[in-house]
């Protein structure tokens, strides 16, 4: 059966931290980071990367636009 | 079972989402999780999803969105506060091929632009009016609006909205849905990801209204504002379906095209 794995990539610097991306993910892939950006705010980055299927339900949410979202099919 | 890292799978062939580009790569002002960005998103994608960059012209209202002419790159008008169908109405009548909006939110379109909104509306001009409704005056530190829920605390009625004193929410949208010359009237949320697909959905169907001429779109959004309601940006999208969904339901109000 295919597969579909999916990757994000997060603009550090826009993200403002609200936590929606990491509600809105079904799979848990996302967390807000230990570490602040410029602006103070903690980031979201992919704590559970191989879970990801490239849903792009984190991007929809994300008010800052700050979220790309990739998939392949295997 | 599979060999694949991440730098394989982040390359351009295999894109799925990415931020459209009329949306331009400005930070926002908006506070941390305010649905004013999603709105923001939605309308750089269905521009850029219609091809109409070039024809489309914003008219920003006063607000938190007075900025939103540095976020999307079209061409915007900066209305006075509450006039901005008055100058869509304007801008539509001198250059009717062109698709014109309003981005209004409820301290804005509800109470000092009633008149405005009502008359545009009612003579059935031929644009799209975007309605951020989140409860408050959220610029100014939260004070109370028209829209307010009975018993909701806000910073002039800290005790919660009384009936006996300040009267009861206006709901503009179902008043507007009574003119004749509005065609389609919607109202949405962007707190899901099955909300947001919905409301891109309405917003561009209220655009392809607008160049029918056949009369004014008006699209609701049922929003938060977390900081002037003082919650978490996720608190504040469940206190708005436990609390804002039963006065302001969400869907289609009216569409007198498709119906």
């Amino acid at each position: 059966m295919a597969k579909l794995i999916g990757s994000i990539k997060v603009d550090i610097q826009k993200c403002k931290g609200c936590d929606l991306c990491v509600i809105a993910c079904p799979l848990d892939v996302i967390a807000l980071s230990k570490d602040a950006n410029s602006k103070g705010y903690n980031f979201a980055h992919m704590i559970n990367p191989d879970a990801c299927n490239g849903c792009s339900a984190c991007a929809e949410v994300c008010p800052e636009a700050s979220i790309t979202v990739y998939r392949v099919r295997v | 079972m599979n060999n694949m890292n991440i730098t394989d799978i982040v390359n351009p062939a295999n894109l799925v989402y990415k931020k459209n580009s009329v949306l331009n790569d400005l930070p926002m002002h908006y506070c941390p999780g305010c649905s004013h960005g999603v709105v923001h998103k939605l309308l750089g994608d269905i521009i850029e999803e219609l091809n109409i960059q070039e024809q489309t012209i914003g008219v920003a209202p006063v607000g938190c969105a007075v900025f939103a002419y540095k976020y999307l790159d079209i061409d915007w008008q900066q209305a006075a506060h509450g006039r901005a169908p008055a100058l869509a109405t304007a801008i539509k009548r001198l250059l009717p091929d062109r698709y014109v909006f309003t981005y209004q939110g409820d301290g804005d379109l509800a109470a000092i632009g009633t008149a405005e909104t009502l008359h545009a509306c009612n003579r059935g001009e031929n644009i799209v009016i975007i309605y951020i409704n989140n409860g408050i005056y959220g610029m100014t530190g939260g004070q109370m609006a028209p829209t307010t829920l009975l018993g909701m605390k806000s910073t002039t009625s800290p005790k919660g909205r009384m009936y006996e004193r300040d009267g009861n929410p206006l709901d503009m949208p179902k008043l507007l849905a009574e003119l004749d010359g509005v065609c389609y009237v919607t109202r949405q949320a962007v707190h899901t990801v099955g909300a947001v697909k919905k409301c891109r959905r309405a917003i561009k169907k209220a655009f392809e209204y607008s160049a029918l001429n056949k009369g004014t779109s008006i699209v609701e959004v049922v929003s938060t504002c977390n900081s002037g309601w003082k919650m978490t940006p996720d608190f504040a999208n469940r206190w708005m379906v436990e609390n804002m969904f039963s006065k302001y339901p969400l869907g289609d109000i009216k569409d007198t095209i498709q119906a």
